[in-house]
C-alpha cells in the first residue's frame, strides 16, 4: 500500500508546500496568491500524505477537529467585516496599518489579512473534513 | 440607520461559525441558534419600521461607491420579506428541537440552518445581480444538505434530482449575469435600471426570458415545477417546512424584483404572466387531488399557490403587486404551518399516507383543530388571511377585466378546498386505521412506535408550541389584515415607482 | 476577441447538456461541473476590452494596461461555488452507491406508481 518513491517525494515536499502556502497566503494583497489558493496549497500537502497513508496519518499529522477550523475560519472572515462595522465604518470596510519591525522594514498590514487567514483555515479545514468522511475505506 | 441592514446576514453567518465550532455539544448548538434566530428577527422587525418611516435604506459593503461595491438595500418589499422569513426560521427551529432525532440534530444541523437563514437575508437585501447569485448559491447549499441530512437513500434519491436541478439553474444564472455584464459594464440593479434601458428592445427582452426562466426553476413555475414534489416530502419535517415556506418564495421574490426593476417591460399587465401564473395554479392543483401522502398533497399546494403570487405580478398594478405581497406573506406562514402538523400527524402514526391514517381528530383535537385553521386559509374561505389575499387579486384581475385568470383563480380555489377537505376527512375524521394496516416501523427512520388506535396523542412542547404559534400568526395576519395591506401597498408602490430606490442606493 | 473562446463555451455546454441526459450519476456530475466550466468562460469573456476598466478614473494612468478586473473577480467567486458544488455531488453520488450499489438514477415515484399500475414499461 505505501510507496517508497511517494513516501520520499512527501517527505521532500511535505514542509515546503506549507511555507509555499503561507507565502501565498501573505502575499495575497498585492500580487497573486491570497488566502483561497494558500489554503488549497496546504490541503494539497495534506492529500499527498493521504495519499501516502490514509486518513489516521493526516489526523496524526494535524490533529484538530475539522469543525474546529472551518468555525474559527468564518469567525475570522466574518468578524473582519463586524470590526469594521463595530467600528464605525461600512461592514467589510477594510484599513490598512503600516507597522516598522526590526528586520523586515515597513509591513503594511491590510485588514484584508485576517479575512484572508480566515479563508486559509476554511479550505484547510474543509480538505480535512473531505479526508475524514470521503477519504475513509470502506468498512465492508 | 442603515448600519443595521447588514446585520441579520451577518448575525447568522457568525452564529454558523460559532455553531460549526462548537461541533457535539447540542444544547449550547440550540440555545446559539435561538439567540441568533431572535435577533436576526429583531433587526427584521427594526428594518421594517425603519422603511416604513424613512423609506428605502441602502449600504455599501466595504465602503466602495455604489456601482462598484457590494450593495446591501431594503425597501419594503425586502423588509417584508426578511421579516416574515425570519419568523418562520424562529418557529422551525423551535419546531426542530422537538421534531429532530439526536443523530441528525448531531450532525451539522445547527449550523447548516443559520447558513440558510444568512443566504435567504442577504438574498432579499443584496442590490447586487452577482450578489445575489452568492446569495441564491449560499441558501441552496445549505438546502442541499439539509435536504440529505441523515443520508437515506430516499433521501439521497430525490435530493440528487433537487441539486442537479438547481445547479442547472445556477449555471443559467451565472451566464445571465455574464450576458448582462457583456451587454452593459454593471452589476449593479440599480446602475442596471438605466443602463438596461439603453438596450435594443430585442435584447433586453431575451435576458429578462432567461431570468424569468432560472428563477421560474427556483421558484416553480410552471413547466419548471417538477422536481419539488418529489424532493420536499423526503426531507425532516421542520426542514421540509421551511423549504415549503420559504425557499420557492425567495425565487418568486427574485422574479418579482428582477421583472419590475429590471425589466419592467411596458408596464401593462402582461399576458405571458398572467398565462404562466393560471398554468402553474391549475396544473399544481390537478397534481394535489391526485396524490394520496399528505406532504405531496401540500408540495403540490405549494406550486398551485405561487400562480396566485405571480398573477399579482403579471396584472403589474399597484393593487395588483400590493396582492401578490400579501399573498406570499399568507403563504409562507400558512404552508409552513400545514407542513408542521403533517409531521406531527407523521410522528404520532409513523405514515402520512392517507390510506393508512383515521380518526386522528379524536385523539388529538389540538392538532386538528391546527390543520383546520391554516388548510381553510389556503383554499381562501373568509375570514381567514388567504381570503384577504385572493379577494385583492380578484378584485384587481377584474378591475382590468383579465376575466380568464380571474376564472381559474376561483375554480383552483374551490379544487383546493376539495383536496383539503379530502385531507381533512381521511386522516382526521373516521375511525382510524385497522391494525394491519399500521406500518411496522417509521419512514425515514423516525422510530416512533405505532400507537394503539384509541389512545390520546402528545407531541413534544415545542413542536406543538411552535405549530400553534405558527397558525396564530396567521389569524393575526387575517385580524391586521388592514394596516398589513396598507404596508404591501407602499412596497408595491416603490416597485413601481423606482426613484427611491435609484436614490438610495446611487445617491444625488 | 477571439473566436476560440466562444467556441469552447459552446462545446462546454453542448457536451455538459448532453453527459446531463445520461442516467449514470458520474455522468451527471461529469456533465454538470462540464456546464459550470462553460458559464465560468462565458463570464470570463464577458469583460469590457482590454483598455475600458471600468475603476481606473481620470486616465492618469495607461489604462490600456488594465484589464476589466470585474469578471476576473466574479469568475473566482463562481468557480470557488462549482468547486464546492461538485464536491458535494461526488459525495452524494458515492452515498448513493454505497447504498444501492448502482449508479443509475432511478426511476421517478410517479412513474413507478404507473408502473405498479401496469401502464407500460416503466
Amino acid at each position: 500500500m505505501s510507496s517508497l518513491i511517494l513516501d520520499t517525494c512527501t517527505r521532500a515536499a511535505f514542509h515546503t508546500m506549507w511555507v509555499f502556502s503561507l507565502f501565498m497566503l501573505f502575499s495575497g494583497h498585492n500580487a497573486p496568491g491570497g488566502g483561497f489558493v494558500g489554503g488549497l496549497i496546504a490541503g494539497a500537502a495534506l492529500v499527498l500524505r493521504y495519499a501516502g497513508h490514509g486518513t489516521d496519518h493526516v489526523r496524526r499529522v494535524l490533529p484538530v477537529a475539522p469543525e474546529l477550523l472551518l468555525g474559527t475560519g468564518i469567525v475570522f472572515a466574518a468578524g473582519t467585516g463586524a470590526t469594521a462595522w463595530l467600528a464605525g465604518g461600512q461592514f467589510l470596510q477594510s484599513g490598512i496599518a503600516k507597522l516598522h519591525l526590526a528586520v523586515l522594514g515597513e509591513v503594511k498590514l491590510p485588514s484584508v489579512l485576517v479575512f484572508d487567514v480566515g479563508v486559509y483555515l476554511v479550505v484547510v479545514g474543509l480538505v480535512l473534513a473531505l479526508l475524514e468522511t470521503l477519504g475513509r475505506q470502506d468498512p465492508q | 440607520m442603515s448600519v443595521l441592514v447588514p446585520l441579520p446576514v451577518a448575525v447568522s453567518l457568525l452564529g454558523a461559525a460559532v455553531s460549526l465550532a462548537l461541533h457535539g455539544r447540542v444544547r449550547l448548538q440550540r440555545a446559539l441558534g435561538l439567540a441568533v434566530c431572535i435577533v436576526a428577527t429583531g433587526t427584521a422587525v427594526a428594518l421594517l419600521t425603519i422603511v416604513q418611516r424613512e423609506g428605502v435604506v441602502a449600504t455599501q459593503a466595504g465602503g466602495w461607491p455604489a456601482p462598484f461595491g457590494i450593495t446591501l438595500v431594503v425597501d419594503g418589499f425586502a423588509a417584508i420579506m426578511v421579516t416574515i422569513s425570519t419568523l418562520m426560521l424562529l418557529g422551525c427551529l423551535v419546531y426542530a428541537f422537538g421534531q429532530l432525532d439526536a443523530e441528525r440534530e448531531r450532525l451539522y444541523f445547527h449550523p447548516v440552518y443559520l447558513v440558510l437563514q444568512a443566504g435567504v437575508c442577504l438574498s432579499f437585501l443584496t442590490g447586487d445581480l452577482f450578489n445575489l447569485f452568492v446569495a441564491f448559491e449560499v441558501m441552496l447549499i445549505a438546502s442541499y444538505v439539509l435536504l440529505v441530512l441523515g443520508g437515506s437513500q430516499e433521501q439521497v434519491g430525490s435530493g440528487m434530482t433537487y441539486v442537479v436541478i438547481n445547479l442547472l439553474a445556477s449555471t443559467l444564472f451565472v451566464s445571465g449575469v455574464g450576458l448582462v455584464y457583456a451587454a452593459t459594464g454593471s452589476v449593479n440593479m440599480a446602475d442596471l435600471v438605466g443602463r438596461l434601458a439603453e438596450l435594443p428592445p430585442n435584447l433586453r427582452g431575451g435576458l429578462g426570458l432567461l431570468f424569468l426562466v432560472v428563477f421560474g426553476v427556483k421558484a416553480a413555475l410552471f413547466p419548471l415545477f417538477f422536481w419539488l414534489p418529489d424532493s420536499y416530502p423526503a426531507a425532516p419535517t421542520a426542514v421540509a417546512a421551511v423549504f415549503a415556506g420559504l425557499l420557492t418564495k425567495v425565487g418568486v421574490y427574485a422574479v418579482m424584483r428582477t421583472q419590475t426593476l429590471l425589466f419592467p417591460g411596458d408596464g401593462g399587465p402582461s399576458t405571458l404572466i398572467l398565462g404562466v401564473a393560471g398554468a402553474t395554479m391549475f396544473v399544481g392543483v390537478l397534481g394535489a387531488i391526485a396524490q394520496s401522502d399528505i406532504k405531496r398533497i401540500l408540495s403540490f399546494h405549494i406550486i398551485s399557490q405561487i400562480g396566485y403570487m405571480i398573477m399579482g405580478l403579471g396584472l403589474y398594478t399597484l393593487a395588483g403587486l400590493a396582492a401578490g405581497i400579501f399573498y406570499i406573506v399568507h403563504h409562507i406562514v400558512v404552508k409552513t404551518a400545514l407542513f408542521l402538523v403533517a409531521g406531527l400527524v407523521e410522528r404520532a402514526e409513523g405514515t402520512d399516507a392517507l390510506g393508512r391514517l383515521g380518526g386522528f381528530a379524536r385523539r388529538a383535537p389540538l392538532v386538528g383543530a391546527l390543520f383546520m385553521l391554516p388548510a381553510l386559509s389556503l383554499a381562501g374561505l373568509p375570514p381567514l388571511s388567504g381570503f384577504v389575499a385572493k379577494l385583492a387579486l380578484v378584485r384587481e384581475g377584474l378591475a382590468l377585466d383579465r376575466v380568464v385568470i380571474v376564472g381559474v383563480g376561483l375554480l383552483v380555489s374551490l379544487f383546493t378546498l376539495f383536496s383539503m377537505t379530502k385531507v381533512w376527512q381521511r386522516v382526521f375524521w373516521g375511525m382510524g386505521p385497522s391494525p394491519e394496516a399500521v406500518p411496522p416501523g417509521a419512514r425515514h427512520g423516525q422510530a416512533t412506535a405505532p400507537i394503539a388506535g384509541g389512545s390520546r396523542v402528545r407531541p413534544p412542547a415545542t413542536m406543538l408550541g411552535a405549530t400553534a404559534a405558527l397558525v396564530a400568526l396567521s389569524l393575526v395576519i387575517a385580524a391586521t389584515a388592514g394596516p398589513l395591506y396598507t404596508i404591501t401597498e407602499r412596497a408595491a408602490a416603490d416597485m413601481l415607482d423606482t426613484t427611491d430606490y435609484l436614490r438610495a442606493v446611487l445617491g444625488g | 476577441m477571439t473566436l476560440v473562446l466562444p467556441a469552447v463555451v459552446g462545446v462546454l455546454f453542448a457536451s455538459g447538456t448532453y453527459l446531463l441526459l445520461q442516467r449514470t450519476l458520474t455522468r451527471i456530475v461529469i456533465g454538470v461541473s462540464l456546464l459550470s466550466h462553460g458559464a465560468n468562460v462565458l463570464l470570463l469573456l464577458s469583460g469590457l476590452g482590454a483598455g475600458e476598466p471600468p475603476i481606473v478614473e481620470g486616465h492618469t494612468t495607461p489604462v490600456r494596461a488594465y484589464t476589466d478586473p470585474l469578471p476576473q473577480a466574479l469568475v473566482l467567486t463562481a468557480i470557488v461555488i462549482s468547486f464546492g458544488m461538485t464536491a458535494f455531488l461526488l459525495s452524494m453520488a458515492y452515498r448513493s452507491w454505497r447504498l444501492t450499489h448502482s449508479d443509475e438514477v432511478r426511476n421517478d415515484l410517479e412513474d413507478r406508481y404507473l408502473h405498479a399500475r401496469g401502464g407500460g414499461p416503466a
